[in-house]
């Protein structure tokens, strides 16, 4: 293998360079992605536009954020990831800092104090921002240190991203939490964190289960203990899981045609157009339906990995490969939770579910790994 | 200072990345695996069992009540009528916040203290899982439309129509009627919860409540598709209910408010039978009460207030009001003593004014204090002598009366369809031994003997025995229903299922002319010179038959407080009639209590009599009317 290490590092910017230079590549998107998230995003308002109760207006709506999300990654992606890679860590303070005014001040609804209301800015939730900055700034971290990392980089690691965790567990915003802790834990991963650290955080996370049950709010442990037994409640917090099981469970292989489904057409299922969205799609396009939409992320994922490995720099090929792999975990917690083998945490569909602000972020990221991708040097550091 | 800095191994970094993510992307793909293996599980496997509940969720079952059965005199008029009515109610499994949600009803529609008593009190009962529990009834168009604006930001609220009943003459009929109210707890339980799984009321009393079975009808059912809200977007297949029957009562409306009328602000109470059926022709009790708040449910400071009233509204004093018959009874009390043979035809007795077992004993006054002087049987009843009935008393005893009485029906309820018909008390040797502890005094036999002492009647009881009087000693028992719509299975006219076993035997006497010999006496009471009746017979073109009675008012104690004025005229003794006419070919008979009214033959006669020339006059008004027309089309 180490007669191929030159050439390695080379083959991306190989291609970069032969390639002529079209307008295509000053926009520096990737097309491959750019392709698969615009096909991603059309299948989405599909179903979207079944979800809503055939709204034209939420249509309308949800049309406008992608555009929004479409420029935001546009900007994103021609932006340098060195200027990312310097500014990772004050943006990092700055959103500590407003997670804790959100903490103090904060405005939100049903007992979760999720948003910041700050004179001249609109309402704004720093928990999205930190999506993204936590990624970023672990992946500054270990970008000058050597790899793997040394146990005291992995605790000084692990302590950065509790930081902010635990403040958006306090808000309280388990999904949102979760998404920040798989980031954090995924740079730590592709970093080349000795597995006999993995192993032993396992055992220790273990042990934990019980003191982290002792910590949790009372509606938080009331979902863990619903996804253990919905049928225990039918009519309150098992509500959700047993509605979208049966309008998943009832679509069978080919389902009942788009526009059709009962249980979303005639209002059985909750949050049809938001976090149970795929419930929809099973319960109108059936199981066919679902598996192309599970192909559809698989490729995303696919050529997100393939960026990162592509990546001249570890801060490159940590953030990207982090961002891609979130994307996965959105996925799998939705579907996981929608279909009910997971508890119900707030976190929805990327790029199907109603919601700018997971959109725009999400969109964000993938700007962000495009921007890696595009800015690439003959030079590598 | 700074520690070496440790060089980074670029290439060595790469590679570690790049089996990292080549083993993230492979557990990438087998994460995906499991969910697809969790969706093919769902879609697949468990698809029969999901689509048949995402099918049960679509589509409910839902009961359709019948409607309920309408209630007729004996005219056709219509006395119980089913009226539409919208009522605000909420499915408490939709709605999020049932408190806020109240109070921002609230401030559209009025909503009393005593609703949200009832609501909490509906929504305690035994119910199923998302239904409707009403919080008001009866909302105005108006209060439908602030409602219904407002639907969209009330999840879980809806406006149901129903049909109640409504009662158009009110008062006038509560005490034949009875009336419907909510089905309570109890209630519940004892009703085929299925059949009455869309009915909000059941029969409480009377009529309605005896004939709850007929006039409720079957259930039907429909399956609807609904939306979450529970609101029907359509219905897939419908099985019609089945209306309950229509009955038809011998009640005659016309009579029932002539004597309603008569009574007028007194207290007392009309029984009035057809002699031939034993039809119930008019029940009255006054004061009535408006049944139609009972409906959907009365508050319960307008319920205090019945209960409380002086008056006793709520009390049915024509089939539960105990008074002693008085002299009404005194025919039966004659025609014991000749029929047992304790004396003759021909047994007369000197009345001084008072009578006495033995000479040192306690003087027993006639309620003429100078005495009748020398009466016979029928001078005795015409008169309404009590020293001769105390002599025949006397002679006869306690088991004579006793047993001749309860033939009569005394002691014993005899209707066949109101359940609130009560026994009231006929005294007998055994009772006074059994519930007194002491035995038969000959003193007891002669108050027995002019209906005073133990004795206790219904005005029921006292119509039901003049009518065994005025058929002869033939028992009907007298009922409400007369018709009940509808077919059988067989498709034929439904026929009666009232009990129609006959309850009393026949009464035989040893000489039926005893019977025209106590008829007799009777008209000697309206149209005979000393007949105590006679002013309320005057210029009659009919002949009628009848017996006064005037009950003494048992003695208020001493130490109760009452207000003077009202404890004169409390004090004043109960005014009875009973009486039949035509006297020879009954069509009609009545009884007559008005309470604290004075005399029988100044209080309760004339109301009788008005109430044979509203029945006979107008009867014989329409006979004639009848013939004009027969006679008209033959020639």
């Amino acid at each position: 293998m180490g007669g191929q290490d030159f050439q390695r590092t080379m083959p991306g910017a190989q291609v970069h360079f032969s390639r002529r230079r079209t307008w295509w590549s000053y926009t520096h998107l990737d097309p491959i992605l750019t392709l698969l998230l615009l096909i991603l995003a059309g299948y989405g308002l599909f179903v979207f536009y079944s979800a809503s109760g055939q709204s034209e207006a939420a249509v309308q709506r949800q049309l406008i954020r992608y555009a929004v999300a479409f420029g935001a990654m546009l900007v994103i992606a021609c932006t340098s990831p060195r200027l990312l890679r310097r500014w990772a860590p004050w943006i990092f303070g700055l959103g500590v800092l407003m997670l804790v005014g959100v903490l103090l001040f904060g405005v939100g609804a049903k007992g979760a104090q999720r948003w910041l209301q700050l004179p001249g800015l609109p309402r704004f939730q720093p928990s999205e921002i930190m999506k993204l900055v936590v990624p970023m700034t672990l992946a500054w971290y270990f970008a000058d240190r050597p790899l793997p990392p040394r146990l005291k980089h992995t605790f000084t690691v692990l302590a950065i991203l509790m930081l902010p965790t635990l403040l958006i567990a306090k808000q309280p915003d388990l999904g949102t939490s979760l998404l920040i802790a798989a980031s954090g834990i995924f740079v730590l991963l592709l970093s080349g964190v000795l597995w006999r650290y993995v192993f032993s955080a396992i055992v220790l996370a273990g042990a934990c289960v019980p003191l982290l049950w002792m910590l949790m709010r009372d509606y938080q442990k009331q979902r863990v203990l619903t996804f253990l037994n919905p049928e225990s409640d039918p009519l309150g917090a098992g509500w959700n899981i047993i509605q979208s099981k049966t309008a998943i469970g009832s679509g069978g292989i080919h389902g009942k045609g788009w526009l059709n489904g009962s249980q979303s057409q005639l209002d059985f299922l909750p949050e049809s157009h938001t976090d149970f969205i795929i419930a929809v799609m099973a319960e109108e396009l059936g199981l066919v339906g679902v598996l192309l939409l599970l192909a559809i992320y698989l490729c995303i994922i696919a050529r997100g990995l393939w960026i990162a490995s592509q990546a001249q720099d570890t801060f490159g090929r940590l953030l990207a490969g982090s961002l891609t792999l979130t994307f996965f975990v959105y996925v799998f917690v939705n579907i996981g939770m929608v279909s009910g083998i997971l508890p119900v945490v707030g976190v929805p569909l990327p790029l199907v579910s109603y919601g700018g602000t997971s959109i725009l972020t999400l969109m964000a990221g993938f700007g962000m790994i495009m921007s890696i991708h595009s800015h690439r040097t003959m030079v590598t550091r | 200072m700074r520690k070496p800095v440790a060089l980074k191994d670029h290439q060595r970094e790469r590679r570690t990345f790049r089996f990292r993510s080549v083993l993230a992307f492979a557990v990438v793909v087998l994460m995906m695996f499991g969910l697809v293996s969790r969706l093919i599980y769902l879609q697949v496997v468990e698809h029969e069992r999901y689509r048949s509940l995402s099918d049960q969720n679509r589509i409910q079952l839902q009961p359709v009540p019948p409607n309920r059965g309408l209630i007729y005199d004996t005219n056709g008029v219509l006395l119980a009528d089913n009226r539409p009515s919208h009522n605000l109610s909420l499915v408490k499994e939709r709605v999020p916040d049932l408190e806020a949600t109240i109070a921002e009803l609230s401030t559209l529609v009025q909503i009393s203290e005593r609703d949200i008593e009832g609501f909490q009190r509906r929504l305690n009962q035994r119910r199923r899982p998302f239904e409707a529990v009403p919080l008001r009834f009866r909302l105005s168009d108006e209060d439908i439309a602030r409602v219904a604006v407002n639907f969209h930001r009330l999840p879980g609220v809806q406006i149901d129509a129903e049909l109640i009943r409504y009662y158009p003459y009110g008062q006038s009929l509560v005490h034949a009627l009875g009336y419907v109210g909510r089905i309570n707890q109890r209630e519940l339980g004892e009703v085929d919860q299925q059949n009455y799984s869309g009915t909000h009321h059941i029969g409480k009393l009377g009529v309605e409540r005896f004939y709850e079975d007929q006039l409720h009808g079957r259930v039907g059912v429909q399956q609807v598709e609904t939306n979450a809200r529970g609101q029907v977007l359509q219905v897939v297949e419908r099985d019609d209910p089945t209306p309950g029957r229509d009955l038809t009562l011998y009640l005659d409306l016309e009579l029932q408010q002539t004597a309603e009328q008569l009574l007028g602000d007194r207290r007392g109470a009309v029984v009035a039978l057809d002699p031939e059926t034993g039809g119930i022709l008019a029940l009255v009790s006054t004061p009535g009460y408006d049944p139609n708040p009972f409906v959907t449910g009365i508050s319960g400071r307008d319920y205090r207030g019945l209960q409380q009233h002086e008056d006793l509204p709520l009390f049915n004093r024509a089939l539960r009001g105990r008074y002693p018959p008085a002299s009404t009874i005194k025919p039966i009390i004659g025609l014991a003593a000749i029929d047992s043979g304790t004396v003759g035809l021909g047994h007369k007795v000197w009345d001084p004014g008072w009578y006495q077992i033995t000479k040192e004993g306690r003087f027993y006054r006639d309620w003429k204090r100078q005495g009748h002087g020398m009466v016979n049987l029928r001078d005795a009843i015409a008169e309404s002598c009590d020293v001769f009935f105390y002599d025949i008393g006397h002679r006869m005893g306690i088991d004579p009366m006793s047993d001749y009485l309860g033939r009569f029906g005394f002691g014993k309820i005899t209707t066949l369809d109101l359940p609130e018909a009560h026994g009231a008390l006929l005294p007998s040797r055994d009772w006074k031994k059994a519930v007194r502890g002491r035995s038969w005094y000959p003193g007891d036999s002669l108050n027995l003997s002019i209906g005073q002492g133990f004795m206790i009647s219904t005005p029921m009881q006292l119509a039901t025995a003049t009518m065994v009087i005025a058929n002869r000693g033939k028992w009907i028992n007298p009922r409400m229903l007369k018709a009940m719509s509808g077919e059988d299975e067989q498709g034929n006219p439904f026929v009666l299922d009232v009990p129609d076993r006959k309850l009393m035997p026949d009464i035989e006497l040893n000489r039926d002319s005893y019977w025209d010999y106590l008829r007799r006496s009777m008209v000697e009471v309206m149209h005979g010179k000393k007949g105590t009746a006679r002013r309320s017979a005057k210029d009659s073109p009919y002949r009628i038959a009848g017996k006064t009675g005037t009950a003494q008012v048992v003695r208020i104690k001493q130490d109760e407080e009452y207000d003077a004025e009202k404890l004169a005229e409390r004090h004043r003794d109960h005014g009875l009639f009973v009486g039949f006419a035509p006297a020879n070919k009954p069509e009609i008979v009545v009884a007559v209590i008005v309470e604290n009214g004075g005399g029988g033959s100044s209080a309760a006669a004339p109301v009788a009599r008005e109430l044979f020339d509203n029945y006979l006059l107008r009867e014989s008004q329409l006979q004639s009317q009848e013939q004009l027309a027969d006679n008209g089309g033959a020639s």
